[in-house]
């Protein structure tokens, strides 16, 4: 997961749930997830759908043109065996017709014929001639069967019936797999039947020069699909086949069959004319397709890596768009805090000077009454003796005092003070500024630490600004610290025409859920001690005032850092 | 020497109270609610320095400052407010005023300052005075 979190865009775990005016507009996950969903339909969308239609439309074409070739040599093998068949009837058509039947019926002429037949055409291995009562006269054959009868043969009956017969294959007396013709013929006035015993073996043999792809086997069965000649894959010859026999049809078929163990077969078949035998090519589908399957790969490959391809590229377009989307927001919100920020202190100024002003008038009534009760007392002799009275006049006008300098520092807030501008040496006016605290440091113990860095050259700035923002800081730190404490001040140069100065205490420190608002007027701390909460309020102003920011750092219980970044060329503010 | 001096403010309550505080300091003081009241009274009477407030119902503290100004410009002015901004001074200062105290004031820097504007005031009717002698003896050719 740590290696998928680098590509986890950086809006992902952004809370959009928060409320009140800086709320996201967005919620940018769904923003993501609808751009990536957009993006991935419009662009993989037609590419996938052409991909299926195209592997669709290629299979189609693959499988048309494995049926049309399996077709063909259907036909082809058909034409074959018709043609194997056709010609040995032929020639035993022209055996008979061209000989008078006394030549044909001399036994030793009945032998020479054999083998002058298989000498010109070939593939027979025995000749009988028959009786209609069944009985074989007449026979040429390497076995002996001169003189059988074949009346109980049911072979026998259907050529007298249907004069000619071409037989299954089938074992007969000698036990071996045969196929007859027979023929019915009339010689000399009288019906005999001419029974040739066709080689089986030739047969085979010229099935098995028919090749056709896809582990296939080319073979004839009966109508009960006994296997009539020798097959790769399917059995031998007289098995019954496992594949289903195809429906009757004229014309060359071919069929999709599943065999028993789920395997799938092409199988082209025809019916062979005037014989018991359907010729078979089966081909194994999965061998024949398997050229196609590989192009598919290698195309369903490249189609992978394309389509990876473009969600990476969606994948980074969508980031991308909905990152700046979420960092204009961010942008947007906290210019919005900023905004508030500011106006709330600027809001807070015009109170604070609205209010200062309408107490001044009040105060200075009370101011005048007091002091005029003062001067009656000290102007008539009655009163003179009594010091009671001078003393509460006293704290009268005391407090006065101190509600009319609250009053002023409001106003001073508020108030945008023309910035006077002289060169200063930092030294020098830092110097000033412990001056005044330094009768309070001997009196604590506090040891103050200055360090001035001498590369810092005299420069311009507001002169009694930079004062009140020293005598305001170090008061403070004064106040946080302990007796016996340090006090650092430092100055050093920084980047393009800087300086930083730090007042670092070690007193109590501030706690972080303070440091947010203590420079937010009448926020105090020391409020039972008499503070007004108002100090660092008005040095954040007079920092800004003088184009200058200001950095704290603090820890509870071991100090506070304020780092004032002060450019060294002065530029007027509005 | 008793200074003559003239106290305008729309606070009543605190210009008569000011008033018995100044009078008691050996001043002889005149008072005034609105700007209005105070020209009327500038015509009347001399006076030595104003103590002027600078917001006022009607005619603001500037302006009476401006005609007082127009009128004598010998007499001196001191601003005193509850309202002072830098602007307002700044005015002030280019209307002729000599100073501008905030509210609340303390009464010593007040008669300090009252007492310098009427010995300013003495001063600049005194060469006043000595120029148009001189203008006198040099026209009659003396």
């Amino acid at each position: 997961m740590g290696f998928l979190n680098q590509f986890k865009p950086i809006f992902w775990d952004h809370q959009s749930t928060k409320s009140g005016p800086f709320k996201s507009l967005f919620d940018f996950r769904s923003l993501w997830r609808k751009r990536v969903i957009l993006l991935v339909a419009v662009a993989l969308g037609p590419l996938i759908s052409l991909a299926i239609f195209d592997h669709m439309v290629t299979r189609y074409d693959a499988e048309q043109e494995i049926h049309l070739r399996t077709a063909r040599l259907v036909s082809n093998s058909r034409r074959t065996v018709s043609f194997f068949l056709d010609k040995r009837k032929s020639a035993l058509d022209f055996v008979l017709k061209h000989h008078p039947f006394e030549i044909l019926i001399d036994q030793e002429h009945f032998k020479v014929l054999l083998t002058d037949l298989n000498a010109t055409i070939g593939g027979f291995t025995d000749l009988g001639l028959i009786t209609t009562a069944g009985d074989q006269f007449r026979y040429s054959g390497p076995y002996d069967l001169m003189d059988q009868n074949y009346a109980g043969e049911a072979w026998f009956q259907e050529v007298l019936e249907k004069g000619i017969y071409i037989s299954n294959v089938f074992r007969g007396f000698r036990d071996t797999p045969h196929l007859v013709i027979a023929i019915k013929y009339q010689l000399d006035g009288n019906d005999y039947v001419f029974r040739a015993t066709v080689d089986t073996e030739r047969f085979n043999q010229l099935l098995s020069e028919v090749t056709p792809g896809g582990n296939g086997d080319v073979f004839l069965i009966n109508s009960q699909g006994v296997l009539q000649t020798p097959t790769r894959s399917h059995g031998k010859v007289m098995d019954t086949i496992e594949l289903p026999i195809p429906e009757y049809s004229e014309h060359t078929r071919v069929i999709e069959v599943v065999d028993k163990t789920g395997e799938r077969f092409i199988v082209g078949y025809a019916y062979l004319k005037d014989t018991p035998f359907i010729l078979m090519i089966t081909e194994q589908k999965s061998v024949l397709m398997a050229p196609w399957l590989k192009t598919r790969i290698v195309i369903i490959t490249f189609l992978a890596i394309g389509m990876f391809g473009i969600l990476l590229v969606i994948y980074f377009v969508a980031t991308h768009l909905v990152t700046q989307i979420f960092t204009a927001d961010l942008r947007r919100s906290q210019t919005l805090r900023e905004v508030e920020h500011t106006s709330r202190l600027a809001s807070i100024g015009r109170l604070s000077a609205g209010v200062a002003h309408e107490i001044n008038n009040p105060l200075a009534i009370i101011n005048e009454k007091a002091g005029l009760l003062k001067d009656l007392i000290t102007y008539r002799e009655e009163y003179k003796k009594d010091q009671k009275l001078i003393v509460h006049l006293d704290s009268i006008l005391a407090s006065v005092e101190r509600c009319g300098s609250i009053t002023k520092r409001l106003l001073g807030f508020a108030r945008h003070l023309d910035v006077t501008i002289q060169k200063i040496n930092l030294r020098a006016v830092i110097e000033d500024v412990l001056g005044f605290l330094t009768k309070e440091a001997e009196y604590r113990s506090i040891t103050v630490d200055l360090r001035v860095d001498e590369t810092i050259p005299d420069f311009e700035t507001d002169r009694g600004k930079l004062q009140q923002i020293l005598l305001n800081l170090i008061n403070n730190a004064f106040a946080a610290m302990q007796d016996g404490g340090t006090l650092d001040v430092r100055a050093r140069p920084a980047d393009s025409d800087m300086i930083k100065i730090s007042v670092t205490d070690d007193g109590s420190g501030i706690p972080e859920a303070d440091l947010k608002k203590i420079y937010e007027p009448f926020f105090s701390t020391k409020t039972t001690k008499g503070g007004t909460g108002l100090g660092l309020s008005i040095t954040y102003g007079l920092i800004q005032e003088l184009g200058a920011t200001v950095e704290v750092e603090s820890e509870v219980g071991v100090g506070t850092q304020f780092l004032i970044t002060l450019p060294l060329h002065h530029t007027r503010k509005e | 020497m008793s200074e003559r001096i003239l106290l305008v403010d729309d606070e009543k309550d605190f210009v008569e109270t000011l008033a018995e505080r100044m009078r008691s300091r050996d001043m002889t003081v005149s008072t005034a609610t609105s700007a209005a009241g105070a020209l009327d009274l500038i015509e009347e009477k001399s006076f030595d320095a104003i103590v002027l407030d600078l917001q006022m119902p009607g005619m603001d503290g500037l302006e009476a400052l401006e005609m007082i100004k127009a009128k004598n410009p010998n007499l001196q002015v001191i601003l005193l407010t509850g309202q002072a901004t830098v602007e307002k001074g700044i005015q002030a200062m280019k209307l002729g005023a000599m100073d501008l105290l905030e509210k609340p004031a303390d009464i010593d820097t007040l008669t300090e300052k009252i007492k310098k504007a009427s010995a300013k005031k003495m001063v600049l009717v005194n060469e006043e005075t000595e120029k148009k002698i001189k203008e006198i003896m040099g026209g009659k050719g003396w």
